[in-house]
């Protein structure tokens, strides 16, 4: 594996793991709890799949075969998608889409944080400008956990369960291989273990200060870098992808 | 008597082109008029994100998916905005939103048909906020200040979205045959709901002097279908595409097309409650407000608890 293959790859993972949430998030619209709140996800969704373009993009024109974003978007399968376990599972209640939300979008917080500083200058321009809006989203997300875990005994029930039945899915954010090792040795990505450290430190003290609890799960579901999904991937991706699919070759 | 003469002020000011604000005096049945209309629109904005946002998960490219979420983040923030306008007339949105779960508040009829193809993400937004722009323009003058400056704002976005929907269709008209087809059901299906959402004929719907003296209402319903067909027959004819009217005629003598009859047993079948998706829409909003009571309750006990803090510190 060469450096624009590996580049290739770690572009697949970010920019999918941005659409699939992104498209996960849109599904809430026109039905959120309160009209404020389809505005902010709605908001969030779309910063989403912005994020995603302009990574797809820039993973299109790495690839250089002649694949633009929505190629990449509309005509790849289940298996050949790199985004992470976690974003595409699906919405749940309010406190599970929360609990997703807050997990991911730490991650990303730290992520892309360090991905400000890549030796790689257009990858560096996209973190920043998305690291401004992660910053909102994450400011949104923490708010509600400490609304959910700390507001009534209901919601308080409904996020720890929406925490628990996330939590395997949170060790494979820092999964490193080839491709990481490589990039990292170019200053193009950062160490995972790196945000790792930072994720956990931060979640510790927000599920704290909700006045909830650690999940203690241990166990581990993983496989995304090899495009090993959940089932849930491929009927959101059948949706996702037939219109552009059924019409070969058009504009739109 | 009091009232005449508070009366008599009130409807110079409108004479004279003033605005009414808020704290002002106004008769009952200006406020209760208001209410009424102001409310059907904030309705009308949040059902309608329910026929769009429909097709936001298949939107066929990352780029009319994004342009499709902020049109329906558009929306949301309209209903908001008019939300709070018809508070400042002393009516929240809880009870209006009761009111329009439980069938009792009227939204917009056009939102009551389906959205089949992603051709009609096009055909809304150029013919349904087109429509609604051509009603809006004219509200935008109307006397009640709150909601004129609502109306003001809100069309900018709407005309936003209106060339973006005729843009959607441009591109499907351009495109394949098969695209081109879709564009065409799309037109066909949604050309009639869109004439008849501007409201019943002036015949069927005398608007009151009263209304007009007091710019409530601004042109009759006939006179604003009239300024919509003009304007949107030839911009399909630009495209490539027909309305479904065979009895569709420029009239060279007047300047206007006319049209043939329009089905308002349909309408009036749609209004009352018949229409094909009225039961759904509904259903989604109630279950959306049902299935969002805890996620409110436990906001607002969080809030609670964080104002006794403030309280102790
Ligand atoms: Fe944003
Ligand atoms: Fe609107
Ligand atoms: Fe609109």
């Amino acid at each position: 594996m060469n450096i624009q293959e590996a580049k290739f790859e770690y572009l697949l993972r970010l920019g999918d793991s941005s659409l699939i949430i992104g498209h996960r998030l849109s599904e809430w619209c026109g039905h959120g709890p309160i009209l404020e709140e389809d505005i902010a996800l709605i908001n969030i969704a779309l910063d989403f799949v912005g994020n995603a373009t302009s990574i797809l993009a820039y993973a299109g024109q790495t690839e250089g075969n002649g694949r633009d974003e929505d190629a990449l978007a509309y005509l790849r399968s289940e298996r050949e998608f790199r985004n992470l376990l976690i974003t595409e599972q699906p919405n749940g209640d309010y406190a599970n889409t929360i609990a997703r939300q807050f997990l991911f979008d730490t991650y990303m917080f730290f992520l892309y944080e360090e991905l400000k500083n890549s030796k790689d200058e257009t990858l560096a321009a996209i973190a920043v400008k998305s690291h401004k809006e992660i910053t909102y989203h994450l400011r949104h997300t923490t708010e509600w956990m400490y609304r959910l875990g700390d507001g009534t005994a209901e919601s308080h029930e409904r996020l720890q369960n929406g925490l628990n039945d996330l939590w395997m899915f949170t060790p494979e954010m820092f999964d490193m291989d080839e491709v990481d090792a490589l990039l990292i040795k170019e200053g193009i990505v950062p160490d995972l273990n790196k945000v790792k450290a930072s994720w956990e430190k931060r979640v510790k003290e927000v599920i704290a200060e909700a006045t909830l609890k650690l999940p203690e799960t241990t166990f581990k579901q993983k496989g995304s870098r090899e495009g090993k999904h959940s089932e849930h991937l491929g009927f959101l991706l059948a949706e996702m992808q037939y219109v552009h699919r059924s019409f070969p070759d058009s504009n739109w | 008597m009091e009232d005449a003469k508070q009366l008599e002020a009130f409807e110079a000011k409108i004479a004279a082109g003033q605005k009414i604000e808020p704290k002002d005096w106004m008769p009952e049945a200006y406020r209760k008029q208001l209410v009424r209309m102001m409310s059907q629109h904030a309705h009308s904005e949040i059902v309608g994100m329910l026929p769009e946002g429909n097709w936001i998960t298949r939107a066929p490219s990352l780029r009319r998916k994004a342009i499709l979420l902020a049109k329906v983040q558009d929306e949301a923030g309209h209903g908001l905005y008019l939300y709070s306008a018809v508070e400042t007339l002393g009516v929240d949105r809880t009870e209006l939103l009761k009111q329009l779960h439980n069938g009792t508040a009227k939204y917009s009829s056009i939102f009551n048909y389906p959205t089949l193809s992603w051709a009609d993400i096009g055909a809304i937004g150029w013919l349904v906020d087109g429509a609604a722009i051509m009603n809006q323009t004219a509200l935008a003058r109307g006397s009640y200040g709150p909601y004129s400056r609502a109306m003001v704002r809100i069309c900018k976005e709407e005309s936003f979205h209106n060339r973006q929907g005729y843009e959607i269709m441009m591109t499907l008209a351009q495109g394949t045959p098969e695209q081109k087809a879709l564009a065409q059901d799309a037109l066909n299906r949604w050309w009639w709901p869109a004439v008849m959402m501007l409201g019943p004929s002036d015949d069927q719907s005398p608007n009151t002097d009263q209304l007009m003296r007091w710019k409530v209402k601004m042109e009759s319903n006939d006179a604003i279908r009239e300024r919509f067909i003009d304007r949107t027959v030839p911009q399909a004819e630009f495209i490539g595409l027909s309305v479904p009217d065979k009895d569709m005629k420029f009239n060279k003598e007047t300047g206007h097309y006319t049209h043939g009859p329009i089905n308002w047993d349909e309408f009036f079948q749609v209004i009352k409650g018949n229409g094909p998706c009225n039961a759904n829409r509904l259903k989604a909003r109630a279950d959306a407000d049902k299935n969002g009571a805890w996620v409110r309750e436990a906001a607002m006990a969080y809030a609670a608890k964080q104002m006794k803090e403030k309280e102790v510190a």
